[in-house]
């Protein structure tokens, strides 16, 4: 059946990412509907832990989006229902030895020249912010923007909060076009007419941009999660071992693994996170387990002790430069991306819902959306330049 | 009238005490090896693991020894027996444990089998071993060079925790075939009071009894659905406990259109036939499609509201009325435990009760090679079929692992077994179908009631996710509630979270069936894939 009245935009995506594009579109006074083939946050943002990070990421566009990103959810915490569970809680890096104090130091040099909040912490202060870390550590850097919310009650009340219409359990079928251009997309049960549409399917953005007649390669990215029982505080930021910033911005397809730990407003201590590229395998992996659970002892000995209730895994959106797509796709005019986000979607959502609405509206973008832009890996119709890297 | 996969309530026929209460000592590596992981090595894998010493893997495990299989049974209990053949710690000095058990002829005589065995080194009885999950026995490499390909593993690893907290021992055995013998759990549809003291499951009431000779209250109302009611109700009356009324949801009726099926199973018939004059003898009243819609009490039951139901269980306006008790027994039947199945991706299918249960062959083989299950994992079905279908099973798993010792007498007694349990599961469904919960059970859900109470979610708040918030499933309902995340992960509440949802029932996935030490985690062999 058809549907006849105007949208302005539909957003293919219930996820994070998808609902903060609603959210900002719909500020922007645009008409939108959104539609999933799954629930709310069915897909990665169900899956993720809520990170909200800047700590994490080197100098440049994405740090940029983070900080940006940060700044929104401050005010969206504001303005949002409390269950969405926003925690400045702060990050914790940690350093078994000096010499990775030296690298923290560097590469904590170049954050705070973007605008990063980093405080070094010598090794006899860091039980002062952890009472429960392992001893034996050569120091860490203190990261109080670090933030943490409920990933899917940020999605949901995100998606509730921007007034769009919302199709759940309908798969996009058909990307509609005329003459090139996006005009709309079909789903078993209607058409949705606009003249643009958003792909923000996350690790399934892929598929939709295929079904558009173009290419975008996200590849699955899986990544495990313990959680323990419930427990007293016993860690209080987001602590992570230094290595963790090198697995993220790895692209290799074997298993890696570093301890992210942090507590939760209900109790459970989650422990994150893996890295691997084995496709949609939805097996578990005792190695991964393994590696998760002994790092986890390994900064915080007290974990050995308690139990953990379940694991989960999910699928991040890699993109292989590791910076999302984010934007018009100039070889399909009317299409948009805002997918590839990989594991920091949670944190990155604002930043780029305000991205895209701005390029919906024609308005100036809050930050250079050249790094983005979707049509950097070549292949695909009409593909304009290939540059290896970003500028 | 239906029967049950449970006790008859009148004097039993006793089969004698078995040899001895409890089982030899176990003769596995868990009991005589050192401290730490217990790791029956990866090189010398055994022929076939069950999970579960419930009537269906003891079946199993006894007939794949007899067979010539090398057999490793692992079971949660401290005793084999399962939840169906639940006995006294004897401690307790129970002089018949066998007057609370129809069929403990058959128990009696596996048990016999099982020390025997065990005794000669042909089963490595492993009791207090939960088994957490399952994975391919192989090394990360090999599992790499597989991906992608049709080829099964050659063999798995079961992992378990082994003891009681908190001194548990990680444990590991490998073998080259799998029997899921993990049997179900007791649905509970909430209510409100549902959560006072007093209330109990009715699977937990007979347990109470059966392994502790204890009753719940004093003046005990049996509640729900489903033919354990009966027997339940029966227990509890012989045992002195005064059962003012059975309340089932389902109407006995809905019997009446599966005649054939109740025809071809004679035994069950004597065996309701049995309940039936139990429950006139001790004066206890059955109430057909009615349901205890709240449950009202301050430091414990004191009443229950009983009200009538129309066809899909929606309680009807002005039919209700006040039941003083001291405890309420309530259940609605079972809902088979899977997870380790679906962990491995074994297909399941919707069963006629609305339950989950596995997918699986007229040999009991799953969907994934390599991997068997038997017994309620493959659908409610009682304690008879469990042990035809355990038998079943290991002829199969014989017959794959070495094809040239499938005798042909034993082709004869697959025949015997594979008509018995066509017979059985075809009376199973009858009466799963007769006790399916009708959509409208919901309507004496208020939103104040509490549906998951590890975590203490009311039923408002779910409807407000499903609704609102755009969770179609009880998956997302858990995600946005946290229904569903406490330490029972779901068994209590899943079934009512996925009716809230509007969602049909899905199989449970639950990575680990039960909670697992950290520690065990991090001391994970580095050679798992």
């Amino acid at each position: 059946m058809l549907k006849r009245h105007s949208l302005d935009a539909v957003i293919i995506g219930a996820g994070v990412v998808g609902a903060a594009c609603a959210y900002y579109a719909a500020r922007a006074g645009l008409s939108v509907a959104v539609v999933d083939s799954g629930p709310v946050a069915g897909g990665t943002t169900g899956a993720g832990e809520g990170n909200l990070l800047v700590s994490d990421k080197e100098a440049g566009p994405e740090l940029d989006l983070a900080l940006l990103s940060s700044r929104l959810w401050t005010e969206l915490a504001a303005v949002l229902p409390r269950e969405v569970e926003y925690e400045p809680k702060g990050g914790l890096v940690v350093a078994p030895d000096e010499a990775t104090v030296k690298a923290l130091r560097n590469f904590a040099e170049g954050q705070r020249a973007a605008g990063v909040d980093a405080v070094e912490v010598p090794a006899n202060a860091l039980h002062d912010l952890e009472p429960h870390l392992a001893p034996g550590l050569a120091g860490g850097f203190h990261y109080p923007q670090d933030a943490q919310v409920q990933p899917a009650q940020a999605a949901a009340r995100l998606l509730a909060a921007s007034g769009a219409e919302v199709h759940l359990g309908e798969e996009v079928t058909q990307v509609l076009l005329d003459r090139g251009a996006v005009r709309g997309v079909r789903t078993p049960r209607r058409e949705l007419l606009a003249p643009a549409v958003v792909n923000a399917a996350g690790t399934w953005g892929g598929h939709i941009a295929e079904l558009a007649g173009t290419s975008l390669p996200v590849l699955p990215r899986r990544g495990f999660v313990l959680v323990t029982e419930p427990l007293p505080r016993v860690v209080r930021h987001k602590v992570y071992a230094a290595d963790y910033i090198a697995d993220v911005a790895s692209g290799s397809a074997a298993l890696q693994s570093s301890a992210v730990v942090e507590g939760t407003p209900a109790g459970p201590v989650l422990i994150g996170a893996t890295r691997e590229r084995v496709g949609f395998d939805r097996s578990l992996s005792t190695q991964a387990l393994r590696r998760l659970a002994s790092q986890a002892a390994a900064l915080f000995p007290v974990l050995a002790g308690v139990r953990v209730l379940r694991t989960y895994h999910g699928f991040r959106p890699y993109l292989p430069d590791h910076l999302p797509a984010i934007g018009p796709d100039p070889r399909r005019p009317g299409l948009l991306h805002a997918c590839g986000h990989e594991g920091a979607g949670i944190g990155l959502a604002p930043a780029t819902g305000l991205l895209i609405a701005a390029a919906l509206t024609g308005a100036e973008p809050a930050l250079p959306v050249h790094p983005f832009r979707p049509d950097r890996f070549g292949s695909g119709p009409g593909a304009a330049d290939t540059p290896e890297e970003h500028p | 009238m239906p029967t049950s996969p449970s006790d008859p309530a009148g004097p039993p026929r006793s089969a004698g005490r078995p040899r001895s209460p409890q089982p030899s000592a176990p003769t596995g590596p868990a009991s005589s090896g050192p401290a730490g992981p217990v790791r029956s090595g990866g090189a010398d894998p055994v022929d076939l693991a069950v999970v579960g010493a419930g009537p269906a893997g003891l079946a199993a495990a006894v007939t794949a020894a007899r067979l010539g299989l090398r057999v490793t049974l692992l079971d949660a209990g401290d005793r084999p027996g399962g939840q169906f053949y639940r006995h006294p710690a004897p401690g307790l000095g129970a002089a018949r444990p066998e007057a609370l058990h129809h069929g403990w002829a058959e128990f009696a005589a596996r048990e016999a089998a099982l020390c025997e065995h065990a005794a000669a080194g042909r089963i490595t009885y492993l009791p207090l071993h939960h088994v957490w999950t399952v994975v391919p026995a192989e090394a990360a490499e090999a599992a790499e060079a597989r991906r992608g390909q049709a080829a099964p593993p050659t063999g798995w690893t079961l992992h378990a925790v082994a003891g009681h907290a908190p001194d548990e021992r990680a444990a590991a055995v490998t073998a080259r075939a799998v029997l899921v013998a993990t049997g179900a759990y007791e649905r509970q549809l909430p209510f409100p009071g549902w959560t006072l003291p007093g209330v109990v499951g009715a699977g937990g009431a007979q347990a109470m009894l059966k392994g502790g000779l204890v009753l719940p209250g004093k003046r005990v109302v049996v509640a729900g659905s489903g033919p354990l009611l009966l027997a339940v109700a029966g227990s509890l009356a012989a045992a002195g406990a005064a059962v003012p009324a059975v309340v089932e949801a389902a109407a006995y009726t809905a019997y009446a259109g599966r005649v054939p099926a109740l025809l071809r199973n004679p035994g069950k018939l004597v065996e309701a036939a049995g309940y039936g004059g139990a429950l006139a003898r001790h004066h206890v009243r059955l109430l057909t499609r009615h349901a205890v819609t709240e449950a009202h009490g301050t430091d414990r039951i004191e009443a229950v509201t009983v009200a009538r139901l129309d066809r899909d269980w929606r309680p009807l306006p002005g039919t209700a009325r006040r039941i003083p008790c001291d405890a309420l027994a309530v259940g609605h039947g079972l809902v088979p435990q899977l997870e380790l199945a679906t962990g491995l991706g074994c297909a399941t299918r919707p069963g006629p009760d609305a339950a989950v249960a596995l997918e699986v062959d007229a040999l009991q083989r799953t969907s994934v090679p390599g991997i068997w299950s038997a017994g309620e994992t493959g659908g409610i079905g009682g304690a008879q079929l469990a042990l035809t279908e355990g038998e079943l099973a290991a002829h199969s798993v014989a017959a794959a692992l070495s094809p040239e010792r499938a005798a042909t007498d034993s082709g004869r007694r697959v025949e015997r077994l594979a008509r018995r349990r066509a017979r059985l599961r075809a009376f199973a469904d009858a009466m799963a179908a007769a006790h399916r919960p009708g959509d409208g059970w919901t309507g004496w859900l208020r939103d104040d009631a509490v549906v998951c109470r590890c975590e203490e979610v009311p039923a408002g708040r779910i409807r407000e996710a499903a609704q609102d918030l755009g969770a179609r499933d009880a998956r997302t309902v858990k995600l946005l509630t946290r229904a569903g995340m406490g330490w029972c992960q779901g068994r209590m509440c899943g079934p009512a979270v996925a009716a809230l949802a509007g969602q049909e029932p899905v199989a449970d996935r639950r990575p680990f069936s039960c909670p697992v030490p950290l520690s065990h985690l991090a001391e994970l062999p580095a050679t798992d894939r």
